[in-house]
């Protein structure tokens, strides 16, 4: 099995990318901010990008080495790489009909790609005339066309709107673990990274913050930015030792917390959405953490609500909404466990 | 335009476009004409590619330079193209040396041409070449094609309106072209005199024949405009963003 081996030095406008990965047969997603260089480190694999420094390997292939040991700086150009990359927009040819765009790279298989992805009866129309569904999947069947040995998918999703991305995505992950390909993908959510891929890499200002598998980076977010790119509520605070082995947090805007992980000093108290229960009155039960406020905001997402409540957001079922009658304005106490709290440095 | 047709009755139209002079003015036209505009499309549009694709120092200053001869006036191109490729010019030793004398030649007529038509369609060829979505020459290279056949199937296609625009311009500009080919290369029948020149030539002496080879350019100006607006209009959209907030087809 071959591993893509990537180590890239780049200077970017405001920062320096440097990126260390090894991608085996695997789906591994870059997430982070726009403008973090995810991109980037997209257009260097395929050969789009010349890097300062660097090494980009496919198994024994070297497709890129500026410092090889015989001296002579390696850099295959694009069409000597073997990548399917799929644009952000998809970057379908205008001018050619789908059959024209998938048979770009290689015609043998066209026909049956056109099959797999649903797209024979469009074979001769224009990407102008089709919907961002079927344009993701002319993309994805034109960079397979070539058969490559790597996938790379730019914000796969980015271009479909809230209704479709959810089929699309579930089609996109079992297609992926079909091919079982080397696939690097990058987005800017994390919802689509934990969905699609084996790992997900955090990437802010050029530098990967945490490589790990989605609910490792939940269970244990390494900074404040994970924490809350990861979508957790995030609580700045002074921490010390307190009683029976916890940790007390004094938070920021007056409240103390108590947490189950060790800390000391300026620290993020990290809680997660689906961690904190609401009620009417402090509860008498096991939680140790109450934080009482207005409910500023109600957003329903399905069969989820978030609710806002002061510095936190919850999320509870729609049903929970219903039967605590809760409206905006109103005072409610938010709740979670001295266990489901994290500490990371700020 | 009403006037040059309706002047004369269309027999005396006639009559004058059959006569040797205007014969000869359309042959040199087509033949210099023909020959600088190939010089313009096969050295102008890979140079305009190379220019709107490629970040270079002196960049500006090349295209300033191409620019050049649209403001210069076209009796300072003759007589700088004299300056240059005259007997005693900066190149005439040269040329000499060579056996070569370019000025009252058909050689100075389609270098008069080319010199003051080129811009129109380099500048239009470098913008249409711009406008075309970096991602799809690059899209390209990742699909395995070679920089030249990204040119020629993806980048030429996808600016062939702007090209064909531009090169309109520059043909049109090209077959009126007056100033600098009278300096640079005379008005010798059958061997330099355009269909311009003749015309020229011909108002003081038969007007009705100036007329009559008027009313040719007429119609090959005419002809030029339609063909501009004629021109496939998906070339000239904008590509792929245009339609992606368009509702899904439903299947």
């Amino acid at each position: 099995m071959d591993t893509l081996a990537v180590r890239l030095d780049h200077p970017l406008r405001s920062f320096a990318l440097h990126v260390e990965l090894e991608v085996g047969r695997e789906t591994l997603a870059l997430v982070g901010p726009s403008g973090a260089g995810k991109s980037s480190v997209l257009r260097a694999i395929a050969g789009l990008l010349r890097p300062d420094a660097g090494r980009i390997a496919l198994g024994p292939d070297v497709w890129l080495d500026t410092a090889p040991e015989t001296g002579r700086r390696i850099s295959l150009p694009p069409e000597r790489r073997s990548v399917g990359l799929v644009f952000q927009e998809y970057a379908l040819f205008p001018h050619l009909t789908v059959e024209a765009n998938v048979g770009f790279g290689g015609r043998a298989r066209v026909g049956e790609l056109l099959e797999r992805f649903h797209i024979s009866e469009l074979a001769r129309a224009r990407p102008g005339e089709l919907s961002g569904g079927e344009r993701q999947r002319v993309a994805l069947a034109r960079a397979l066309a070539r058969d490559p040995a790597v996938l790379l998918l730019d914000e796969p999703l980015s271009a479909l709107d809230a209704h479709t991305k959810g089929t699309v995505r579930a089609e996109l992950g079992e297609l992926l673990r079909d091919l079982g390909l080397p696939t690097v993908l990058v987005t800017h959510d994390f919802e689509d990274a934990a969905a699609l891929a084996d790992r997900v890499g955090v990437i802010v200002d050029g530098q990967i913050l945490q490589l790990g598998r989605s609910a490792e980076l939940l269970a244990a977010p390494a900074s404040g930015f994970v924490a809350s790119f990861t979508g957790a509520n995030l609580l700045p605070g002074s921490a010390r030792p307190g009683r029976d082995g916890l940790t007390e947090i004094v938070l920021d805007h007056g409240v103390t917390a108590y947490s189950t992980a060790a800390g000391e000093g300026r620290v993020g108290l990290a809680v997660y959405p689906w961690e904190i229960a609401l009620s009417r009155e402090a509860p008498a039960d096991s939680t140790l953490n109450h934080v009482t406020g207005a409910v500023t905001s109600l957003v329903s997402l399905g069969n989820r609500v978030r609710v806002r409540v002061g510095p936190l957001t919850a999320e509870l079922t729609t049903g929970s909404v219903e039967r605590l009658d809760l409206r905006e304005g109103e005072l409610v106490v938010a709740s979670f466990k001295a266990t489901a709290t994290r500490l990371v440095p700020l | 335009m009403l006037a040059i047709f309706l002047r004369i009755p269309p027999g005396d139209l006639l009559d004058g476009m059959r006569s040797e002079a205007a014969i000869d003015a359309v042959l040199v036209t087509a033949k210099t004409s023909a020959i600088a505009n190939l010089l313009i499309l096969l050295v102008g549009t890979p140079a305009a590619y190379l220019i709107a694709t490629r970040r270079f120092a002196g960049r500006a200053l090349v295209i300033t330079l191409i620019e050049l001869p649209l403001v210069l006036p076209p009796a300072v191109a003759g007589i700088g193209l004299l300056a240059a490729f005259g007997r005693f010019g900066l190149l005439g030793d040269q040329l000499t040396a060579l056996g070569l004398s370019i000025p009252f030649t058909q050689i100075a007529v389609v270098l008069a041409v080319t010199f003051v038509a080129s811009p129109f369609y380099l500048r239009a060829a470098i913008a249409a070449f711009e406008a075309v979505d970096p991602n799809l020459p690059a899209a390209a290279r990742t699909l395995g094609a070679s920089p030249a056949r990204t040119f020629f199937r993806v980048a030429l296609p996808l600016a062939g309106g702007g090209l064909g625009a531009g090169w309109a311009l520059s043909f049109a500009r090209g077959i009126g072209e007056f100033g600098a080919t009278i300096m640079f290369a005379g008005s010798l029948q059958g061997v330099t005199q355009t269909l311009s020149l003749a015309i020229y030539e011909q108002f003081d002496v038969r007007f009705e024949l100036a007329l009559a080879i008027g009313a040719e350019l007429a119609v090959v100006s005419a002809a030029i405009l339609l063909v501009v607006k004629l021109l496939p209009s998906w070339t000239r959209s904008p590509s792929g963003s245009t339609t992606l907030f368009a509702p899904s087809r439903s299947t």
